[in-house]
């Protein structure tokens, strides 16, 4: 098996709060394989987000090492391997749609035909081309998003890391864009780690599922994910999803059930 | 589009028509002296036989406004600027700043006089750069400082440099502050100007020509004094819309007036 994408090694993160320290992780170890969809799940405060941003050097961790492609993760960053959604789509206001896209690529040095070029193909694969001219404000909540999907891809990155990506949507946008998002994955084969809530959204998208509990965030349980790909429509109706989405139930409520 | 505005100007005109008429009314019918209020056809009338006096000392005040506003809106945004670089300068001017903006900084317009000289263009300009300064930096260093975290870790995302990050969103995002800044100091600027030429200097200002003509109970003249100092204020204050307009069409603020 080639290396890992993602590695973590007894990586914590302690914060210095008003009521004294918080562990939001407690030695973490994890690989990522390359190409792999994994999402994070646990309860409020596990540290889901935390660890999304360790491994996306927005954050520092306080103990062990966060490694992306055998390099230390703020080198990975310098070198824009990562691109980053999160729950609002986080859209320049003033910049319309194609210009949002082509954000990276402009701060990157890409010249303007290129810039052009692939944010017009972003736009494309995301199925929102008629929209290039319009402002943010004139989309709805679902095409923002999707718009903040193309401009994390656009610059090619190997691993998007994604914070509750769809969870300000409604359920109907919500699947239209889990099913997006595993075809743009086929297509590109970007490794994605994915912070959710939902449980049936963990399991419908995953190749493994990194159950975490709160206080100290721990990681209680990698779960892998035993459905065939691609998913379609109807793996939502294959029993195997349902012994999926269980067995990630069952996996929570026992971290429910001891704190 | 353009018809609909006009129709949309009608009841603020016919409200000004019938002011100026009922104005006009109540001075005949109650013989209302001059010194309390003179009637508006007095005004206009004056306006016309002291239009050389009176143009000649609004273009010396109007050009100490619009050099003081030029030159407290360049230190402003360069104090702003350099109190976002540095946190620690940041932390101490900012509430010295505000404190400042709290005063009435006008009332050091006689001492001004004793720094540069009584007919040294310098006085007033320096007057109306003090005044201008502080709403512009507090400003701006809120406006600077409105981006949010998301925004933020998107820029970090990219290993976007500090020059980057102010350029493509920080400065952006400012506008609206600055603009409104911009509204207040320009209103400062004319009274700046013209208050601290109350306190002496050419006879040729604003000030001066006001402070003689109630003086002399040439109230009519001091009336189509203020008149001409309303409309070079007003449309300062339409130039800046317009501009606003320009620059900020994407701005919720700008897109809900449209006026």
């Amino acid at each position: 098996m080639s290396e890992p994408a993602v590695t973590l090694r007894d990586a914590s993160m302690v914060f210095d709060a008003a009521g004294g320290e918080v562990h939001a992780l407690d030695h973490i170890s994890l690989d990522i394989s390359d190409g792999e969809f994994l999402s994070l799940i646990g309860p409020s405060g596990c540290g889901k987000s935390t660890m999304l941003r360790l491994i996306g050097d927005l954050l520092v961790p306080t103990g062990g090492d966060v490694a992306v492609r055998g390099k230390p993760a703020h080198q990975a960053r310098l070198d824009r391997d990562y691109a980053m959604v999160f729950q609002a789509a986080t859209l320049l206001e003033w910049r319309r749609v194609a210009a949002n896209v082509e954000l990276p690529l402009e701060i990157m040095g890409v010249d303007t035909a290129e810039r052009e070029r692939r944010a017009a193909e972003m736009l494309h694969l995301v199925g929102l081309d008629a929209f290039a001219h319009n402002y943010p404000w004139q989309l709805s909540g679902g095409m923002q998003q999707r718009v903040s999907i193309a401009r994390a891809l656009v610059f090619q990155p190997s691993i998007l890391l994604m914070d509750e990506p769809f969870g300000a949507l409604d359920e109907m946008t919500r699947e239209r864009m889990q099913m997006e998002l595993l075809r743009i994955q086929e297509q590109t084969g970007t490794t994605i780690v994915f912070v959710t809530h939902s449980i049936p959204e963990a399991a419908f998208l995953s190749d493994r599922v990194a159950v975490m509990s709160p206080r100290p965030g721990r990681l209680v349980e990698v779960i892998d994910i035993d459905l065939p790909k691609p998913r379609v429509f109807e793996t939502r109706e294959d029993p195997r999803f349902f012994a999926a989405v269980t067995q990630v139930r069952e996996s929570l409520r026992a971290i429910e059930e001891a704190t | 589009m353009t018809v609909d505005r006009w129709r949309r100007a009608v009841p603020a005109v016919v409200l000004f028509a019938s002011g100026i008429a009922l104005w006009e009314a109540v001075v005949q019918v109650f013989d209302i002296k001059a010194f309390i209020v003179p009637a508006p056809s007095a005004i206009v009338a004056a306006l016309f036989s002291e239009w050389p006096d009176i143009s000649a000392a609004a273009t010396g005040t109007f050009t100490s406004a619009l050099l003081g506003l030029a030159l407290g809106t360049a230190l402003g945004i360069g104090a702003a600027l350099g109190a976002v670089r540095w946190p620690m300068a940041r932390e101490g001017a900012m509430p010295l700043a505000i404190a400042a903006n709290s005063t009435p900084i006008i009332v050091l317009a006689p001492v001004a006089n004793s720094w540069f000289g009584l007919l040294s263009p310098w006085s007033s300009i320096v007057v109306v750069a003090i005044l201008v300064f502080f709403p512009v930096m507090i400003n701006l260093v809120r406006g600077l400082l409105s981006a949010e975290a998301s925004e933020l870790e998107l820029m970090a995302s990219y290993a976007a440099s500090e020059r980057t990050k102010l350029w493509k969103l920080q400065l952006p995002g400012a506008l609206p502050y600055m603009f409104s800044a911009l509204k207040v100091a320009a209103a400062l600027s004319l009274i700046g100007a013209i208050v601290k030429e109350y306190f002496g200097g050419s006879q040729a200002r604003l000030g001066q020509y006001l402070t003689l003509k109630a003086g002399n109970f040439q109230f009519e003249e001091v009336w189509a004094a203020v008149l001409v100092a309303a409309a070079f204020g007003i449309g300062l204050y339409v130039l800046i819309t317009l501009a606003e307009k320009r620059f900020m069409g994407w701005h919720v603020s700008v897109r809900a007036a449209n006026v």
